[in-house]
Parts: structure tokens; C-alpha cells; sequence
């Protein structure tokens, strides 16, 4: 896809001439920054970027973008993009969606555009709350959370966006965050560069209605013995000197344990290209809030790209089922077709 | 044969007639009927068809709710609708003859498979005497027919299991029938031949069709075979079309002559699926189809395709046309090019989802939040399904619109004999995506404006992805008008409402206008829209003959209308609209022209019959005398 290694656009070409109306402080102002500081690098030409979003104060990305962009339906941006990347294969598809977006109104068509591996980037920003209805809770929202609509707190058993996409079979899952733009920028290029569905939970902060829903996680004091960062074929381990780490039990269950107590050979090995997704499910599952603990307590929780598989992607069997229909039975002849049910002559 | 022939008077020619196939579910009624249409159109008849079928796939078998017919109307001259009371009854059980006879008309021909009428059956469907022997048939000529038992014995020397040989019995009923009008037996047996590919079935139903014909020949059961001579239509090269199929052939058309790939996203809905069936067999033509998760998600993806510079189309019934309604007002304001087809069926909810109503020109007007008109072009028989899909795709390519094409189950499943269009008379529909930029900015850079109209049509530039230079967002916010950035000001919005009506009224000016059928001059003229139009040309061509003054307007377009319409309607003393609604159409002429229009409804799951319409004609007009005044062709 990249003609040449040197970046032919600069971040400006990629941002448009329209204001951005976020609110100050939002964290949807670093995604966008990393977006469009990683466009250039990536080769793609402008005119074949169509970013596709729903509603939603992220929804409102695409106007930023200087793309062929569509701000769409609440929950439909996978529905619509499917249609965009099928009848386009050669094009570079976006979607940008929130958790209420894609996975409350939209979870159908996100599991289903996963499912049949469309040629999608899928940017879900998850502020755990609907920010652009003003703060009632989302999906993702911890039980017990207190927002306009729960009063008394939410009763409501949230899920993860991640262990959902590695059920709906995506072939591609990553997890990243506001905060951090180079790794955010390391998260959407592998993103990008994998052909198919690519899914990407991006943890955002919203200061207004959800403020520090992230920072016992993200914070800048915490990181680095909270976030675990995942890389393919090695071991997983984090914090300082990376003295801690994650084995999987007799029982399979994944545990945090001190890498001088076991041994660096014990430790589980990330293998993102594994056809079996259940590592990859366990470890979307390893953080103690992963999903729903009433209690507000966070434990370690991974980073990076989870799952990266090889898989055809929709859009090209598509073309090339049209492809082998055409040199089957030959390009459409409509005259043919109107015979082809047999026809008399009168007269 | 020779020997048993004399007995046999030659047939008797007739000028029409119409055959009912009823059986059971299981039976292959619908089969049967397809292939003795099928035989009559090679033959060369006029005809017109009434698929009449269960909405559930296997109802429990020998129940009148399991029932499923097959009417056909065959004539030597020109029809169009599957006749109103079939003069032969086929009844394979108990069932059938309870659920159809009462179609029968007085006299008729009733042909029963004499081995289901047992108790069993019988009592199944509540009869409590076999009526085939009691004198409640007597005003019909009855002809009882072992066909079961017949059927396993002339299978029987093939090996086949006699419970396996009873599946062949709708072939012995249909040779049977086949001699009885003295069809020709070639294509039948070259049908079979290739349609069944194991050779024991293939054997069987041979044997069982040519023993139906033979049967007919050698019984004395008929007096003799009638022969229905080929009609007199325009020369040329004809095929036997149902709706649905014409307009899945009509996208393909649609989308050559627009000289655009076409893109379908459908969910799987009686009765519109075999839409979806048949463009998923077109991919040589370019064609991509995607089976949905949802409705919803068919007609997104078909806006993102139309976005993506394809012919987007979504294909639906009712309860699905409910659900693409916020798609259709996001293409609304995306004013991008789209189309969605209804197949209308009884509703409201799952309702009866085999049989057809046209009730759903309310939702498609007006089923839009807030201000979202569009245009909506309604087929009005099975081979006019073809030109109102290349129509309605004009309208939306043109115009940058979503277009609603509304059918309904009866002209979707019915058929009709097809004067094949020349290829290359069709129209060219196609139209020039943007490529360059078309307005200056005040600093003297050149920009691309996704909403600076064409002062004709009021149409936007339509610039897919992958043009350079024209990148540029659109979306469900408000946008100003000319550059197309969010804009939220009072006057805009308003500016941009009136702007979306005014391009859809505009359209009025780019369709033909209404033209009458009939005397200008008429006491009455009847207004139609969709598949109603069959029943109306019947029961105003037989009205006219006999002298009364009626006059006959069929609408493509029912959104925007024909400018001339309005006058039109005024200037007869009285306007009815005949409809298988409660009057939707009836509303709307009565809100914009302020006429008296009236509405002649029907809401039963079928099609109005000719007579049903002669009826309220002469209502209409004062007449009370009927007698005497229905033969003659419908
Ligand atoms: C059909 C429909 N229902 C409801 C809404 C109102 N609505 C807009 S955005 C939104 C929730 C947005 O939450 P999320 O997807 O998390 O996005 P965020 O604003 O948090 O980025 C809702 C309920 C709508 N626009 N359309
Ligand atoms: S409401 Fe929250 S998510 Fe929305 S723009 Fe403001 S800070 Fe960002
Ligand atoms: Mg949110």
C-alpha cells in the first residue's frame, strides 16, 4: 500500500479546515492528534481515506479529518462502512465510534463487520459514559456507577469491548490509551497494517461527565506498575525493571506473580498470531475491573495488541467471487439474461 | 392409443380459462402451477398468475391452514389478471376442496384425488360425511380421480417405494390437466429431465405425468379435451416474468445503463427475498450482494456504497421498511443516490406474510422523522417491475435521492408472458460523478462545495472516494447550503428544509404526465396506483363495452405526483381509488387537490377481483342492475 517511504503528506494536509468542538481537556483531542500525526506515515493518499462514524461526541471526529468522511447514524458506522469497503476494497476505511455507540445502539453490526473481517480500522473511544447526551451511564460503566440515569447507581453487568470482539471472532484486537500518543500511534499503525477487521478499545477520558475513570490505570504515577504491555513472543511481564509478570495456573487461570519467584521461563509468552483466541480472551479478562467488579479497585491490566491472525477479508472475497462469476460465465450480457428463463417467439 | 382415440371428439376450443392447483403444502402445487404456465406461455396463451401459498413452511400436512394453491388464467386474447373464479378446481385432499371451492365457479370442473377423501382426511378438516358422496357437489361437474393409487402403479415397475411414488402425484394430476387442455407434453418432459438430477425421482415423475395425460385420453371421465388457441400479442421474443425476478433483472439494467456496479444489502423477508436470491446470482454482472445482519444494517450498507459511488439498493417487505427508516432520512440528508424496494404484504406486524396489500404507501410518504420527502415510483404488474426499477434508480441518480419502489406480494410471486424490450432502446440513466473543484474560496484557492446544487435540478455533485482534491465530509448534522459545513442558524435550516422539498417536487416536471385511459368525457373515473391496475383494466374495459362512460388513471409516480393530475381528477364528476388499503392514496389526492375522492377498499390478503371493481363502478355511477352482465373475458 505504501508507494514510498517518505511521508508525501504532512499532519496539516490530513487536518481540516473545521474547528474542533470537543470540550477543553476532552481526551478525544490526543486520539485525533495521534491520528492525523500517523496518517502521513502510513502512505495512504488522502482522497482514499474515508473515516465513517455514528453519533456521539467521537462520532464528531471525521469533520476534523481532511478525508472523505461520514458522520453518520448512532450505532450504524459499522453497517455503513461495510457497504463503503465492500463496493471499495481499494480504499482505506475508519470507523470511529463510542461504547454507547458501538456497543449498546450498534453492538449488532460491530460484532457482525468483525465477524466477516471487513477491511475496517475500528477506533471505539471508551469513556465508559455517553458523553454527548451529558453523562448517563454506557456498557461499559462500573455497577454501582452513579450518573444521571442511575441515580442510585448502575445495576447494569458491564462488558468488555475486547473479550466482545475476540467472541465475535475479530481477527484483530489492541487496546490503547489517551494519554500515551506514541502508543497509540504504535496501536492504530499495526492496526492499519492488518488487512481485515482491526479492532482498537482506546481508553479516553472524559473530563466532563466521567473524569478520571482511567487514572488509577493510566495516570502518569501509576503506569508503570499497572499497565501491562503486551508484545508478541515475549514474555509478559511489567513495572519497574519488570519485575512482575503473568502465569497461567494448573487451573488455566492467568495470575500476576514476581518474576524472581518463578522464574522468567515460567512466564506466558504473548503469542498475538495464535488461531486460538482463548489466550487472548484470558488476558482481556486478567484485570480484577475486567468487566463489572463493584468494587473501584484496579488491578494490572494489559495493553497492546492482544490479537493479530491472518484471515481474508470480506471485501476481497467478495470481489473475488464476482471475479470467478465473470470468467464462469463470462462478463454480464443483458440481453442473455433476459432469455434466460427460456423464452417462444410469436409472430 | 388409436383404438380408445375415436371415441374422443376433437377439442373443443375455448377462449379462455382459468385452472386452480390446490393440495396440501407437501403436495408441489406451486410447481404443478409453474409448469403448466409455463407450458401455456411456450404454447403461446395470454396469461396471468396467483401463487396462493401457506406461511408456514410445513403446516401440519391435511389441514386447511396447510393448504396451498396455484391459480392460473390462460386466453387466447389479451389479460391481465388471473381470472376472479376458476372455472376448474383441482382438490388433491379434503382440504383443499374446503379451503377453494367456495372460489369455484357455479358448473365448474372439479377434479379430486378420490384417495384422500377417507375418514382420516376428512375428519381432519371437519368434514363429517365424504362430501364426494353426499349431494353437497351437486352444482359442480365432479370427477373423482384415484391419483394417489394410480400414481404407485405406474411407478411401481421402476422400483419406486410406493410411499416414494406418492410424491409424484401433482406430476399425474398436472399430465392429466396437461391433456385436458391439450397442451403440449414436450417441454413438461424436457423440464423434468433436467430438473431432477437423481434417476429414480426423475423415472417417477415421468412416469406419473405421462400416465395423468394417459389417463385423460383413456377414461371416460371427460368427454373431451379443450383446447385454448395461442393469443394474437405483438410478435416478438416473449418469457414468462414474475415481479420479483423482473426487478432484480431491472437493477441489473438499472445498473449497466447507469454504468455503475450495483450494490444490494438485504435481510432475508417473505416476500421480497428472491430478489435477493436472484441478484446473488448476477455477480457476473458486477453485481455485490451482502445478506445483513439486520434491515438496518442492509440499508446503511447500501448508503455507504452509494457514498462509495455505487448504485446502493436495499430490498425489504413492511416490518423491514419500518426499520431502514432513519437510513432513508440520513440518505435524505445525505442527498446521495439509493433505492429501496418494498414488497408489500398484509400487515401491520408479521400480519399475513404470504399474502398481499399495498398499505404501505402511508410509511413510504410520510413514515420519516421530521421534514424527509422523497420520491416513490409503484409497479404495477409482474414485466412492469423491469422499467419501474430502471425508473426509480433514474430518479435517485439523478436527483441524489432515496427512492422508494413499492410492489407487493401479488405482482412479486404472480406472472405474466413478457414481450422481451429491445436491449438497446432502454435508457441511458448514467450521470457524471464530481472531479473537479467547483467554487473559489475568497482567498482565490480553488474548493470542492459537496452541497452547490445544480440550479436545475437542485441535485448536488456527487464526489466519490478517491478523487483528489475533493475530499469532504458529510453527515446527519444540518449542513449550509453551498459548502455543506455544520450549520445550525435559523434561516439555513430552513433554507435547506425548503431546498430537499423543492428538489423532490421538482422532479414532477420529469415524469410523464397522468394520462387518462378511456372517455374523456367519463361519468367516473377510477385512480390506481400499483398492482390494482390487472382488476381495473378488466373491470374498465368490460363497463365500457358495455356503455357506460368511464375513464382510468394509473399512477408510476405517486411521490411527486403529475403536475396535471390535479386538474385531471376535477374534471370528472367523480373520482374513486380503488386500493388494498383503507384509502391511502384516496387521502392524499383528497388533501392536495381538494376533490371528493373515494376510496374502494379491500384489505384481505388478495387482489381485487374485476367484478369487485365493476360493482363499485356501477355503485358509483347508480346502477343497480347487474344480471346477465358477466360473461365475456376478465
Ligand atoms: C437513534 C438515536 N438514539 C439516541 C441518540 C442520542 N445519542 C447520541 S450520542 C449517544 C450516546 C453516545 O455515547 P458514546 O457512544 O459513548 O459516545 P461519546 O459521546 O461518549 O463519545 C446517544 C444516546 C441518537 N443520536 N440517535
Ligand atoms: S462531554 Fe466528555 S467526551 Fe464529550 S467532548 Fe466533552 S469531555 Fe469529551
Ligand atoms: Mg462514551
Amino acid at each position: 500500500m505504501t508507494d514510498t517511504v517518505i511521508p508525501l503528506t504532512t499532519k496539516k494536509d490530513w487536518t481540516s479546515d473545521q474547528e474542533v468542538r470537543w470540550c477543553p481537556g476532552c481526551g478525544d483531542y490526543g486520539i485525533l492528534l495521534a491520528v492525523q500525526t500517523l496518517m502521513p506515515e502510513l502512505g495512504v493518499k488522502l482522497e482514499n481515506a474515508v473515516f465513517v462514524s455514528g453519533i456521539g461526541c467521537s462520532s464528531r471526529f471525521p469533520y476534523y479529518m481532511n478525508t472523505y468522511g461520514v458522520h453518520s447514524i448512532h450505532g450504524r458506522a459499522p453497517a455503513i462502512a461495510t457497504g463503503v469497503a465492500v463496493a471499495r476494497p481499494d480504499l482505506d476505511v475508519w470507523v470511529i465510534t463510542g461504547d454507547g455507540d458501538a456497543l449498546s445502539i450498534g453492538g449488532n453490526h460491530l460484532i457482525h463487520a468483525l465477524r466477516r473481517n471487513v477491511n475496517l480500522t475500528i477506533l471505539l473511544f471508551n469513556n465508559r459514559i455517553y458523553g454527548l447526551t451529558k453523562g448517563q451511564y454506557s456498557p461499559t460503566s462500573e455497577i454501582g456507577k452513579v450518573t444521571k440515569s442511575t441515580p442510585m447507581g448502575s445495576i447494569d453487568h458491564p462488558f468488555s469491548p475486547l473479550a466482545l470482539a475476540l467472541g465475535a471472532e475479530a481477527s484483530f484486537v489492541a487496546r490503547t490509551h489517551d494519554l500515551d500518543r506514541k502508543h497509540m500511534m504504535e496501536t492504530f499503525r499495526a492496526a492499519h497494517a492488518h488487512r481485515g477487521a482491526a479492532f482498537v478499545e482506546i481508553l479516553q477520558n472524559c473530563n466532563v461527565f466521567n473524569d478520571g475513570a482511567f487514572d488509577e490505570l493510566t495516570g502518569r504515577k501509576v503506569r508503570g506498575e499497572m499497565m501491562i504491555d503486551l508484545h508478541h513472543g515475549e514474555p509478559i511481564t511489567f513495572g519497574e525493571d519488570a519485575h512482575a509478570g503473568v502465569v497461567m495456573g494448573s487451573d488455566g487461570h492467568l495470575r500476576i506473580v514476581e518474576v524472581a519467584d518463578v522464574g522468567l521461563e515460567a512466564i506466558l509468552r504473548h503469542d498475538a498470531h495464535r488461531a486460538d483466541p482463548s489466550l487472548a480472551f484470558a488476558l482481556s479478562r486478567l484485570s480484577a475491573d475486567e468487566p463489572g467488579s463493584s468494587t473501584a479497585t484496579w488491578s494490572p491490566t494489559p495493553f497492546g495488541v492482544f490479537r493479530d491472525v491472518e484471515r481474508p477479508d470480506y471485501g476481497t472475497m467478495v470481489g473475488a467471487q464476482l471475479a470467478e462469476a465473470s470468467s464462469k460465465k463470462g462478463p454480464g450480457d443483458l440481453r442473455a439474461l433476459l432469455q434466460s428463463a427460456g423464452t417462444w417467439q410469436v409472430g | 392409443m388409436t383404438d380408445t382415440e375415436e371415441r374422443k371428439s376433437a377439442p373443443e376450443t375455448i377462449s379462455r380459462v382459468v385452472v386452480r392447483f390446490a393440495g396440501d403444502s407437501g403436495d408441489g402445487m406451486q410447481l404443478t402451477g409453474d409448469r403448466f404456465t409455463s407450458a401455456s406461455a411456450m404454447f403461446g396463451n395470454d396469461l396471468s398468475t396467483l401463487p396462493d401459498f401457506p406461511a408456514e413452511i410445513r403446516a401440519p400436512a391435511g389441514t386447511v391452514n396447510g393448504v396451498s394453491s396455484f391459480q392460473v388464467h390462460i386466453s387466447d386474447h389479451d389479460i391481465t389478471t388471473p381470472g376472479d373464479a376458476p372455472s376448474v378446481l383441482v382438490a388433491m385432499n379434503p382440504a383443499a376442496l374446503k379451503a377453494d371451492l367456495g372460489r369455484l365457479e357455479q358448473g365448474g370442473l372439479l377434479i379430486v384425488n378420490r384417495d384422500s377423501f377417507v375418514e382420516r382426511d376428512l375428519a381432519k378438516v371437519g368434514y363429517e360425511s365424504n362430501p364426494l358422496d353426499d349431494d353437497s357437489l351437486s352444482d359442480y361437474r365432479v370427477v373423482e380421480v384415484p391419483m394417489t393409487s394410480l400414481t404407485i402403479e405406474a411407478t411401481a415397475s421402476l422400483g419406486v417405494k410406493p410411499r416414494d411414488a406418492e410424491r409424484s402425484k401433482n406430476f399425474f394430476a398436472l399430465g392429466m390437466i396437461s391433456w385436458l387442455f391439450s397442451r403440449p407434453r414436450e417441454s413438461t418432459l424436457d423440464w423434468i429431465s433436467t430438473r431432477f438430477k437423481d434417476d429414480l425421482i426423475r423415472a417417477s415423475n415421468t412416469a406419473a405425468f405421462n400416465a395423468g395425460y394417459h389417463f385423460g385420453e383413456t377414461t371416460e371421465l371427460f368427454d373431451h379435451p379443450f383446447q385454448v388457441e395461442s393469443a394474437h400479442m405483438p410478435p416478438g421474443e416473449y418469457t414468462n416474468i414474475t415481479g420479483n425476478v423482473a426487478l432484480a433483472w431491472g437493477l441489473v439494467a438499472a445498473g449497466q445503463l447507469a454504468k455503475l456496479p450495483v450494490f444490494l444489502g438485504s435481510y432475508p423477508i417473505t416476500p421480497a427475498s428472491d430478489i435477493l436470491h436472484e441478484l446473488s446470482k448476477s455477480k457476473h454482472f458486477g453485481v455485490r450482494t451482502v445478506q445483513a445482519e439486520d434491515e438496518i444494517a442492509a440499508a446503511g450498507m447500501a448508503l455507504g456504497a452509494a457514498f462509495a459511488g455505487h448504485l446502493g439498493v436495499t430490498t425489504t417487505s413492511g416490518p423491514g421498511l419500518a426499520l431502514k427508516s432513519e437510513t432513508l432520512s440520513l440518505a435524505v440528508s445525505l442527498e446521495l443516490p439509493m433505492l429501496l424496494i418494498d414488497i408489500q404484504r398484509g400487515g401491520p406486524s408479521t400480519g399475513l406474510p404470504t399474502k398481499t396489500e399495498a398499505a404501505d404507501l402511508n410509511i413510504a410518504m410520510y413514515g420519516r422523522h421530521s421534514e424527509a420527502p422523497l420520491p416513490i415510483v409503484a409497479a404495477y404488474s409482474p414485466s412492469h417491475c423491469f422499467h419501474a426499477a430502471i425508473e426509480a434508480a433514474r430518479i435517485a441518480l439523478k436527483y441524489r435521492t432515496p427512492v422508494i419502489l413499492l410492489s407487493d406480494g401479488y405482482i412479486a410471486n404472480g406472472s405474466e408472458p413478457w414481450l422481451l424490450p429491445d436491449v438497446d432502446s432502454l435508457p441511458d440513466i448514467s450521470v457524471s460523478f464530481q472531479e473537479e473543484f467547483n467554487h473559489v474560496a475568497p482567498d482565490g484557492t480553488d474548493e470542492y462545495w459537496p452541497y452547490l446544487r445544480d440550479p436545475e435540478t437542485l441535485a448536488r455533485p456527487w464526489a466519490i472516494p478517491g478523487t483528489p482534491g475533493l475530499m469532504h465530509r458529510i453527515g446527519g448534522l444540518e449542513k449550509e447550503d453551498g459548502s455543506g459545513d455544520i450549520n445550525y442558524t435559523p434561516a439555513n435550516h430552513e433554507k435547506m428544509v425548503h431546498l430537499r422539498a423543492a428538489k423532490i417536487a421538482g422532479i414532477a416536471a420529469d415524469i410523464p404526465p397522468a394520462e387518462v385511459v378511456g372517455d374523456a368525457d367519463a361519468d367516473v373515473c377510477i385512480l390506481g396506483w400499483g398492482s390494482t391496475w390487472a382488476a381495473i383494466d378488466a373491470a374498465v374495459q368490460r363497463t365500457r363495452r358495455r356503455g357506460l362512460k368511464v375513464a382510468w388513471v394509473h399512477l408510476v409516480h405517486v411521490s411527486p405526483l403529475p403536475p396535471n393530475l390535479g386538474e385531471l381528477l376535477r374534471s370528472f364528476p367523480k373520482v374513486l381509488v380503488p386500493e388494498l388499503n383503507l384509502g391511502q392514496l384516496c387521502r392524499i389526492v383528497r388533501a392536495e387537490f381538494l376533490i371528493d375522492a373515494q376510496a374502494v377498499s379491500k384489505v384481505q390478503g388478495l387482489p381485487f377481483t374485476s367484478i369487485e371493481l365493476e360493482d363499485a363502478i356501477e355503485a358509483a355511477l347508480g346502477i343497480t342492475e347487474t344480471a346477465g352482465r358477466r360473461e365475456g373475458a376478465a
